[in-house]
């Protein structure tokens, strides 16, 4: 099968990438980017995601008002096919359509941005323990087993409470709790690799610490990094929705989904769309990602690809 | 056995601690404090009352005295007054929310396995066929989507367009129960059923399995007999984490039902600061989450002999 093969090739290539000071071992990314591609589910995920990238980034040209002009002489108005306001208006005269897509943006920078915060923790704490190992990893592991006691949802409304609301807090909140998870996954991986020929072989022939990580290690362990990553983005979306839901997440007047769900919700038997359209776009955006995130490890790391 | 329990149960002590001691430190280490409140319409106490009232909850004393007092308190089970319902001790609210979200939590773990494990077991027997997809589409859902999404979708699908729930909150009969226990079950129907179908499929494809067939068993017998004993091992170790789940997504589905447990209670007090109401939600869960787990771990001990607990 062509798994055999990329494995070998993968032994070849981490040789030659002692001999070459490490090259980038292109043909098993191209390899994944390949099943990655075939992969229908993904790709449905893929182009949702992508399609919501360019609402959060084109918001202030898309969105036909501002997102909090509100027009006191259309309040709480049904969606409607002809009107001036396709998706409806909220319950002070806003526009749904435009605060829908500039909700976009809260969700996607929170996804994105709370994964580059979770990724700049968890890697070099997971990679400190994985490497050092002895008392270190001893002392680390139990401090992650405490944070897992933790209820992390809870955990998190908690920082939240503390730190006060904004999109800034809500970043913090996320990576604090967010990387233990990434950082015992990154020293699973690195306890292996730290006995594998080529880590010794670099060692041997005298490279730094620093180097044996970044350049030898990180990049061997650096697919199931990227793949609980991607399934890090949509329970970092929820989190933001489930903490704005509940009013202590994104302030006035910025629209986030979860705060316009969440203000609605009480209304829902009378005003049916206010609460459901931003649950629809919260729900699809999940989904989406869990499906990249699904196709992503399948691509990249082809033993745990489902046996049909 | 017995062994192996207690040191169980006695690891809990240092993880409780632990818990309540980061909680304590985050609570205590950030601007804003019970006595002053920041809201702009609040009117601030004189300082002479605000002094009082710290003599009177021990805010005057140092943190780590006020931590060991707290715990101290702890053993006893007495938790201290709210300080958002002045009148009421943190014990009280407890004891009149907990049996609530408790009950709920309960509906909601029994509908999720009686529902999850047949719909995993229907998965693995017609892999790929359509009923496969449709229970992967159903885990899908309750996986990725949040409960509190699920939960508006339910009303509005059960409540106003097939109108067979007539209002949409409350905790005063029955049917109040079913939407807030659907809501809360859908995410662990989803986790049950996909570790059902993977575990099943598994044990599908065992020598023995071949073996009961070749042996002219009826399907119904090589499944029910053969591989639900062994396919059902797995599913159980994740009831510890699906009730996390449970737990967590409580405080969102007991808002928007308006059902009166102890996670409306945990956010409320959260925005109050009320300090020993977050305490107490915090450890109860924590304590909670902790025996779980181990019960979870003598089970699968018990179902699975072959698993020797050390």
């Amino acid at each position: 099968m062509a798994t055999a093969g990329a494995g070998m090739t993968g032994q070849a290539q981490r040789l030659d990438a002692l001999v070459w000071a490490a090259r980038p071992h292109r043909t098993l990314w191209r390899d994944a980017l390949s099943r990655l591609l075939a992969n229908r589910l993904a790709m449905f995920g893929l182009i949702i995601v992508l399609i919501f990238t360019a609402l959060a980034l084109f918001a202030p040209i898309l969105a036909p008002y501002p997102y909090d002009k509100a027009d006191f002489t259309a309040v709480s108005q049904f969606p409607t096919w002809t009107g001036k306001y396709p998706l409806g208006t909220d319950l002070v005269g806003r526009d749904m359509l435009s605060r829908l897509i500039w909700g976009a943006q809260v969700s996607m920078a929170v996804g994105l941005g709370a994964q580059v915060l979770v990724f700049l923790i968890g890697v070099p704490i997971g990679a400190l323990a994985g490497y050092v190992g002895g008392r270190v990893d001893s002392l680390l592991m139990r401090f992650v087993d405490v944070m897992y006691a933790f209820p992390q949802l809870l955990f998190v409304i908690l920082i939240m409470a503390a730190l006060g609301r904004g999109m800034q807090n809500i970043f913090i909140a996320i990576g604090i709790t967010g990387w233990v998870t990434l950082a015992r996954l990154t020293r699973a991986e690195f306890l292996a690799l730290r006995e594998r020929d080529f880590v010794i072989a670099a060692r041997a022939a005298g490279a730094s610490p620093w180097r044996i990580i970044t350049r030898h290690m990180l990049p061997n362990a650096l697919s199931p990094i990227i793949v609980a990553l991607t399934f890090g983005i949509p329970q970092a979306i929820f989190t933001e929705a489930a903490l704005s839901f509940i009013g202590i997440g994104i302030p006035e007047p910025r629209p986030s989904w979860g705060k316009m769900a969440g203000e609605t919700q009480q209304y829902i038997t009378s005003y049916w769309y206010m609460p459901l359209f931003p649950t629809i776009l919260i729900a699809l955006l999940m989904l989406s990602f869990t499906f990249l995130g699904d196709g992503l490890r399948d691509a990249l790391d082809p033993r745990t690809r489902k046996r049909e | 056995m017995a062994q192996y329990i207690a040191r169980r149960l006695l690891m809990v002590i240092p993880t409780l601690i632990a818990i309540s001691l980061i909680t304590f430190i985050i609570m205590h280490a950030t601007p804003g404090s019970p006595l002053q409140p920041r809201a702009p319409q609040a009117n601030p106490l004189p300082p002479a009352a605000q002094e009082a009232l710290a003599r009177k909850y021990g805010l005057d004393k140092p943190l780590w005295q006020q931590y060991l007092t707290y715990l101290r308190h702890i053993f006893t089970l007495d938790f201290g007054y709210s300080y958002q319902y002045q009148t009421r001790e943190v014990r009280d609210i407890m004891a009149s929310t907990l049996p609530i979200s408790l009950h709920l939590g309960i509906m909601a773990m029994a509908l999720a396995i009686l529902v999850g494990i047949p719909l995993g077991v229907i998965a693995a027997i017609n892999q790929n066929g359509p009923v496969d997809y449709l229970c992967s589409f159903i885990a899908t859902l309750g996986v990725a989507v949040p409960n509190f999404i699920l939960a508006l979708f339910l009303i509005v699908l059960l409540v106003l367009l097939i109108p067979v729930i007539p209002r949409t909150g409350g905790w005063d009969s029955p049917i109040d129960w079913v939407l807030p226990t659907i809501a809360l079950a859908l995410g662990p129907i989803g986790i049950i059923a996909r570790y059902t179908r993977a575990s099943m499929v598994e044990v599908l494809r065992q020598d023995f399995i071949r073996t009961a067939y070749a042996k002219g068993l009826s399907d119904r017998q090589v499944i029910l007999r053969h591989v639900l004993k062994n396919g059902l091992i797995p599913p159980i170790t994740i009831l510890g984490p699906m009730f996390a789940a449970i737990g967590t997504g409580s405080p969102f589905v007991e808002k928007i039902f308006r059902v009166p447990g102890m996670g409306r209670f945990f956010v409320d007090s959260l925005i109050a600061r009320d300090y020993p109401m977050i305490m107490a939600v915090i450890l109860i869960y924590g304590a909670f989450l902790a025996i779980m787990n181990i019960i979870v771990d003598i089970l699968y001990g018990i179902v699975d002999p072959r698993i020797r607990l050390a």
